[in-house]
């Protein structure tokens, strides 16, 4: 065991960790930040996605000993508490969930998605939610839902 | 005061059915001890089981349902607050455990909207009833001179005007009506059913709340890992339990022997530790002996194929139905056609996998179980761990997708069997996800070898199938959801028709698959009519549409069903011609196909557009769904279940397949049991047939008309005639 401080949506967080533990474990089961989900623990399915100083990763491939002092961002913190971003927004406008696994990691790269890109072509949107998987297939609405944010969720 | 448990203690004494008309809630308590202390707050107001209203008017609604993404939890209370007339906006929703007072508790067969549609609209009828007599009987006018609107009660006449929650004291001593007494309101009146309403859970979703399985946290969790032998049947000699308790972070480690039911506890090992992580990595480190059964030639796909495909042109083990003359008919002149259609078998692959929370602590076992059967779960735990059903408590909470996989309460069974061990202490049971592929119940493998002839108009006039599935073990039983409907077309619709069933044993427990039987069979029989349609020259739209014939009512065997309506079929495959441009001209390597199909009492046709490139690329350009389900409850949600099980259908048909080897399940993960990606998710046109019949479910309905339609279109597209799935493998190049 050591011991870790991670800077997790903008607060210094202190746990105590085997250093191979993936960050999707520490988060889950020792910051009880459980918004991040596991869906297969290879790197397949994106249901892990976090921000590292805003690029989004797979947390289940992160060692916790690799994270040093970059900025973690997770679905809890991608808005102010009480509060959404406008994709989040859109998330709930169009209703974009089923069961509503996947969405965390859908929703961590499309922001980080449109935090480069703003206004995303369809082509930009494949490229960047190609890995995030959605058993229920929603991805019709995950579409939308990107293309109405980024025009600032007028209907 | 009579609190929700008293009262749900007070029904069941009564009978165990519903509280409506057996009991009469009364609020106001014995008066205040002295008179300076502050009133007792007034109870809420509960005319059953499914509504509480506060003295705050703050109206909070049961969703009676476990909630595994197919939108129940949102569009059951929709029907309770349509008639309780309040607004939609300021109503709470609150998730039922499990609780005879219920009812059937399931998610499963589509049946939610379809056996609740009328039953939750008179409840909600049933306090609004009660909250009218209240005001009418304060106001000391006539019930019928008041309405109820937005929460509150008015008498037009006066102007007066009563909120809810104003009314409580009196409404808890008036009688509550009985459902069947009450009046419904009319559709055309109607503010919350036929909306687009999003999900209820939505704002805990985007901002990452608890709400799943494994998201469930008691304080001292532990964390735990169950491994059971990859051979299905095998059970365990031996393992390294000394190492693995020595481990970092790992508690315990012990072999639990299990039952001989192959859907609940199987024999393994468990090892339970401090964090997910660490049970996971010792997982790992831990090496198991198993006994091994014989699995022989049952335990080989290509073998099971081999014997399957045998079976073509042999008699079948079991004759489901005969009209006609079969043989007759297909002896006699004109066109013949026999072709062989293989389907494999499927993992259901929730994206969250199977889990389960537990507790056992004073006698009762208590779960946060992501189950679609809570009842069944409940029995299962009972039977296997000797509990009576009063000391097996069952928390329903959110599951991360369904498609059948949790209708079968194995994790559940698990968790309780370490929970009981570790008494006083919580674990959660946690599969990683080759556990999950591997420790599937799967979709039954489906053979169809079909043999058709044609008349001299060229219509259809003989058809044989001679269906061959996997049963488990000896039994010439088909595995769960792996059968052919009595009734499915076109039985009724030619004079000849024959359905032969064998069964091949194999050692693989299999359970119910999204549309089980229809998401394969569709595939089969709308596949084959294609070819009849080519062989007979005649467009394939006027070939079904003249196989369905007039519009009519035709009965059916199983006695729960509706008749089947051939003119709501006709409509649909009519309106999604329609919508398609039916009859287009496109350039070769593009293709238009059609298919329909009828379950869960739902009517379906589905027209997909692809591209085929020379090399034999495909791509999905567009689909069309026209759907006669009744009318819509929350249309957001039924469009998101028509798109969501389309999808499901390109997905399965075009990547996914289980394969045994050796007795075991050789896919391990997403890279060799892909999912469909947002890439290759084409736009879907979802058109809806609003009729007056009464509604019906939409979790399955759309999935079965997909594979064949697409696979119809790759024909008109290639020339190619797919007859085994998965797509992925198939060899789409033309010239
Ligand atoms: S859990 Fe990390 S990518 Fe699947
Ligand atoms: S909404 Fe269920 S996995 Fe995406």
């Amino acid at each position: 065991m050591a011991t870790w401080h991670l800077q997790i949506n903008g607060n210094e967080r202190v746990v105590e960790a085997e250093s191979d533990t993936p960050l999707l474990w520490v988060l889950r089961d020792s910051l009880q930040l459980v918004g991040t989900k596991y869906g297969c623990g290879v790197g397949l399915c994106g249901s892990c996605t976090v921000h590292l100083d805003g690029a989004p990763v797979r947390s289940c491939q992160l060692p916790v000993s690799a994270v040093g002092a970059a900025q973690v961002t997770t679905i809890e913190g991608l808005a102010p508490q009480g509060t959404l971003t406008a994709l989040q927004q859109a998330w709930v406008d169009l209703d974009v969930a089923q069961c509503g696994y996947c969405q965390a990691g859908q929703l961590m790269s499309a922001a980080a998605l449109l935090a480069k890109t703003p206004h995303p072509d369809d082509a930009a949107i494949d490229a960047a939610m190609g890995g995030n998987l959605c058993r229920c297939a929603t991805y019709t609405r995950v579409r939308a839902a990107i293309h109405h944010a980024a025009k600032g969720g007028a209907r | 005061m009579i609190s929700r448990r008293e009262l749900i203690t007070v029904g069941l004494a009564a009978g165990g059915g519903l509280l409506i008309g057996c009991v009469t809630p009364r609020v106001g308590g014995p008066a205040p001890a002295t008179p300076v202390e502050p009133p007792a707050p007034l109870p809420d107001f509960a005319p059953h089981a499914y509504v509480r209203i506060a003295a705050t008017g703050a109206v909070t609604l049961i969703a009676k349902n476990p909630e595994v993404g197919q939108g129940v939890k949102t569009s059951l209370p929709m029907l309770i607050a349509e008639e309780l007339e309040v607004p939609w906006e300021s109503v709470t929703i609150e998730q039922a455990k499990l609780d005879p007072v219920f009812g059937r508790q399931v998610a499963g067969g589509s049946m939610a909207t379809t056996l609740h549609y009328d039953e939750l609209r008179r409840l909600g009828a049933v306090a609004r009833t009660v909250l009218v007599n209240a005001a009418a009987s304060t106001w000391k006018v006539p019930s019928s001179e008041c309405r109820a609107s937005e929460g509150a009660v008015l008498h037009d006449a006066t102007g007066r005007r009563a909120p809810y929650g104003t009314l409580l004291e009196v409404a808890a001593a008036l009688p509550v009506p009985k459902p069947s007494d009450v009046t419904l309101k009319d559709p055309k009146d109607f503010k919350i059913l036929g909306r687009r309403i999003g999900g209820v859970d939505n704002p805990k979703i985007v901002t990452g709340q608890p709400l799943f399985g494994i998201d469930q946290r008691l304080p001292g969790l532990r964390f735990a890992v169950y491994e059971k032998c990859p051979v299905f049947g095998g059970a365990v000699k031996g393992a390294n339990l000394d190492e693995v308790k020595a481990l970092p972070g790992v508690r315990e480690a012990f072999v639990l022997t299990g039952t001989q039911d192959k859907f609940g506890l199987l024999p393994g090992v468990a090892i339970v530790a401090d964090s997910t992580w660490a049970a996971f990595k010792a997982r790992r480190a831990l090496k198991v002996d198993w006994v091994l059964p014989d699995v022989k030639r049952s335990g080989t796909s290509g073998e099971l194929a081999r014997d399957a495909n045998a079976l073509r042109g042999q008699p079948p083990a079991t004759l489901v139905r005969n009209d006609g003359d079969v043989a007759k008919a297909l002896a006699r002149g004109g066109k013949k056609l026999e072709a062989s259609y293989h389907a494999p078998m499927m993992s259901h692959a929730t994206l969250e996998p199977q889990n389960c929370t537990a507790l056992f602590k004073d006698g009762v076992l208590e779960f946060w179980a992501p189950t679609q059967n809570p009842a069944a779960g409940q029995e299962l735990v009972c039977k296997t761990l000797g509990l009576a059903p009063s000391a097996v408590v069952i928390h329903l909470v959110r599951a991360g997708g369904g498609f059948g996989r949790r209708l079968l309460n194995d994790s559940l069974v698990e968790v309780g069997a370490l929970a009981q061990r570790l008494e006083g202490t919580p674990v959660q049971v946690i599969w990683e996800r080759e556990q999950d592929l591997q420790h599937d119940f799967y979709r039954p493998e489906a053979f169809h070898h079909l043999e058709a002839a044609l008349d001299a108009k060229g219509r259809l006039s003989a058809w044989k199938d001679h269906f061959v599935t996997f049963g488990l073990d000896q039994a010439q039983t088909p595995g769960n959801g792996g059968d052919v409907d009595f009734d499915e077309l076109p039985a009724r619709f030619v004079e000849h028709y024959q359905l032969g069933r064998t069964i091949l044993p194999t050692h693989v427990p299999m359970g119910w698959w999204r549309a089980p039987g229809s998401c394969t069979t569709a595939w089969a029989v709308q596949s084959f009519l294609d070819e009849l349609a080519f062989a007979a020259k005649v467009d394939p739209l006027t070939f079904r549409l003249g196989l369905l014939g007039d519009a009519r009512q035709l009965p059916v065997k199983n006695p729960r069903l509706r008749p089947y309506d051939t003119g709501r079929m006709k409509g649909a495959l009519e309106l999604v011609a329609q919508k398609c441009g039916w009859g287009r001209r496109l350039e070769r390597g593009r293709g238009l196909g059609l298919a329909f199909h009828y379950c869960h009492h739902g009517y379906v046709a589905v027209a997909a557009q692809v591209q085929v490139s020379k090399q034999g690329a495909l791509k999905v350009e567009q689909l069309w769904a026209a759907v006669d389900v009744g009318p819509i409850v929350n249309r957001s949600g039924a469009e998101n279940q028509v798109q969501g099980s389309m999808l499901d259908g390109l997905s399965s048909a075009w990547l996914q397949e289980v394969t045994l080897a050796d007795g075991r399940v050789q896919q391990v993960n997403f890279a060799d049991y892909p999912l469909l990606r947002l890439p290759d998710a084409p736009p879907i046109e979802v058109h809806f047939i609003e009729s007056n019949v009464p509604p019906t479910g939409l979790g399955e309905p759309a999935l079965p008309p997909t594979a064949p339609a697409l696979c119809n279109a790759i024909f008109s597209a290639t020339g190619q005639r797919v007859r085994q799935l998965p797509l992925l493998k198939a060899n789409l190049r033309w010239s």
